[in-house]
């Protein structure tokens, strides 16, 4: 039992260091990427090529003056932040993060803090949580452009959880019915990755990502050419950066989740022979480690796609990212979904 | 401890968090507060799903109603900017009428939940048909017709709703 819960606090702590690493080398990431794309150098005074800038961003934002607004309501204030925060860390726990190894005693260590059967379910639950911390922080700030930011937020991420939802069912079936995140991922393992059987679907989960974490071109709850700073207005400190570093902890879980639902998460082609080629068996850490490698570049790879997205394509219209998310994504979910009934009967999935 | 498991701990805390949350949502003065009391309500609801082994609905109770309904909820209050200057002061009327639907309210209750012990409930008595397998087994064999019928009431209501949101029906 002891044992049972040093070794889960262990996992717990690794999956919370890892994202906070993660999120932190992601906005160095994210800032040499685009001056990569706009023919600059980027970052490079802080260490070598500027690999200490997350730090250097972080102590600043620790030391600049905490300004809380008179008029706000204080304990909502800082709230809206800390739920935001919470939620995000929060959804790493389902995430299978490598294959489980035995060791010589004879007892299963799982790369994964839970493994519940509703884990998909328990996802879309925390994330629909997630729009409060902005829509708290945006109305307590009392200001009105945070207030037309937070809407702007929870109106689109309302939006976009039906396409992303029904792109979902469409995957479930696709990999027999499982609400597990882990058995998802095993029967990649077996046959092929979903994304073979899921074109589409994984397109419209892919758009509805990039909405769910307001990230450009679905940046309108924070666009600056509009809303000063959007629903973070009035943050200021360290409070301003749980905000920033939210998104950046959002996106590289939704990058692990695409990986996992349709890359086949830490499986990669040709994987047994692999192991069998360097004389690994199975229940191997050596295994669990290689496929730890192979997921964490599959979702280094989707970071890179959400950045090179941002640093391409201009925002939207708000009118446009209505009709995008209603009448095209939300109809072309359920045309998926049509499809992949139909394409499961014939593969035999199904049973009637 | 003190004679009780685990779950009769649990069952208390949880009923004693979600009366206290319940009666917030009534006496607090600010709407939005008023909100977010009823969204932890639900969140201790889900909590008695989940003690009686009900997993999916109790996902789905917070998926919907927490993270979907009271958005909405939060969304309407904040863009009318209710408050405590803007409330309007009911008349004594209003207040005695109210006290009184609300108390036929509670009897309607509290005669339903006597009912229920009647209710012969061990014809699904395993402890698993909270899982989603099952669930959905039961939901679309043995109650598809009601299944369907909640579905197409929805319909009607979201047909309806377009209708009223129209500003010219053609």
């Amino acid at each position: 039992m002891i044992a049972f819960v040093i070794y889960k606090f262990i996992v717990c702590v690794i999956v919370f260091g890892l994202s906070l690493a993660v999120a932190a080398y992601s906005t160095w990431w994210e800032r040499k990427l685009s001056a990569l794309l706009q023919d600059r150098v980027g970052p490079n005074r802080a260490g070598p090529f500027g690999l200490l800038q997350p730090l250097a961003d972080g102590g600043k934002m620790f030391f600049k003056e905490e300004i809380i607004p008179n008029v706000s309501n204080r304990f909502l204030f800082v709230l809206g932040p800390s739920l935001f925060m919470l939620t995000a860390l929060m959804t790493g726990s389902v995430i299978p993060w490598g294959k489980s190894f035995t060791t010589d005693s004879g007892s299963t260590y799982s790369f994964q803090i839970t493994d519940i059967n509703i884990g998909v379910l328990y996802l879309f639950g925390v994330v629909s949580i997630g729009v409060y911390g902005i829509m708290i922080g945006g109305w307590a700030s009392n200001n009105k452009y945070a207030l037309l930011g937070a809407i702007r937020a929870s109106s689109q991420m309302i939006s976009y959880e039906v396409a992303m939802g029904i792109s979902v069912i469409a995957l479930i079936i696709t990999s027999g019915g499982t609400l597990s995140l882990s058995e998802i991922v095993e029967q990649q393992d077996a046959g092929v990755a979903n994304i073979v059987w899921q074109p589409l679907g994984f397109l419209i989960f892919f758009i509805c990502a990039l909405a769910e974490t307001n990230r450009a071109p679905f940046d309108l709850p924070e666009c600056e050419s509009e809303l000063v700073g959007g629903y973070h207005t009035e943050y200021s400190s360290m409070k301003l950066g749980l905000f920033l570093f939210a998104e950046y902890i959002n996106m590289f879980i939704s990058s692990a989740i695409m990986a996992a639902f349709y890359f086949g998460g830490y499986n990669f082609p040709w994987a047994h022979e692999f192991y069998q080629w360097i004389g690994l068996h199975d229940g191997s850490v050596w295994i669990s480690i290689i496929g730890f490698g192979a997921f964490f570049t599959k979702i280094c790879i989707f970071i890179s796609v959400f950045m090179w997205v941002r640093w391409t394509l201009p925002r939207f219209r708000y009118d446009q990212l209505m009709h995008l998310g209603w009448k095209i994504l939300l109809p072309l979910s359920l045309l998926n979904l049509a499809i992949t009934v139909v394409v499961e009967y014939f593969r035999g999935n199904i049973h009637f | 401890m003190l004679g009780y498991t685990i779950t009769q701990w649990l069952f208390g805390i949880l009923s004693f968090l979600a009366i206290m949350f319940a009666l917030m949502v009534v006496f607090s003065r600010n709407p939005v507060n008023s909100v977010l009391y009823l969204v932890m309500t639900f969140f201790c609801i889900a909590g008695h799903y989940l003690l009686l082994n009900a997993q999916f609905l109790a996902v789905v109770h917070i998926v919907v109603y927490a993270g979907a309904i009271m958005v909405l909820f939060l969304f309407v209050i904040m863009l009318m900017d209710l408050n405590q200057d803007s409330e309007p002061q009911r008349t004594m009327v209003t207040k005695i009428i109210a006290g009184v639907a609300g108390g036929l309210m509670l009897f309607v209750l509290v005669g339903s939940l006597k009912g229920t012990e009647q209710l012969n409930l061990s014809s699904y008595g395993s402890s698993q048909i909270g899982t989603v397998k099952n669930l959905g087994k039961v939901l679309f064999s043995e109650f598809l017709f009601p299944f369907e019928i909640a579905s197409v009431l929805l319909l009607a209501a979201m047909v309806g709703a377009i209708m009223i949101g129209k500003k010219d029906i053609k």
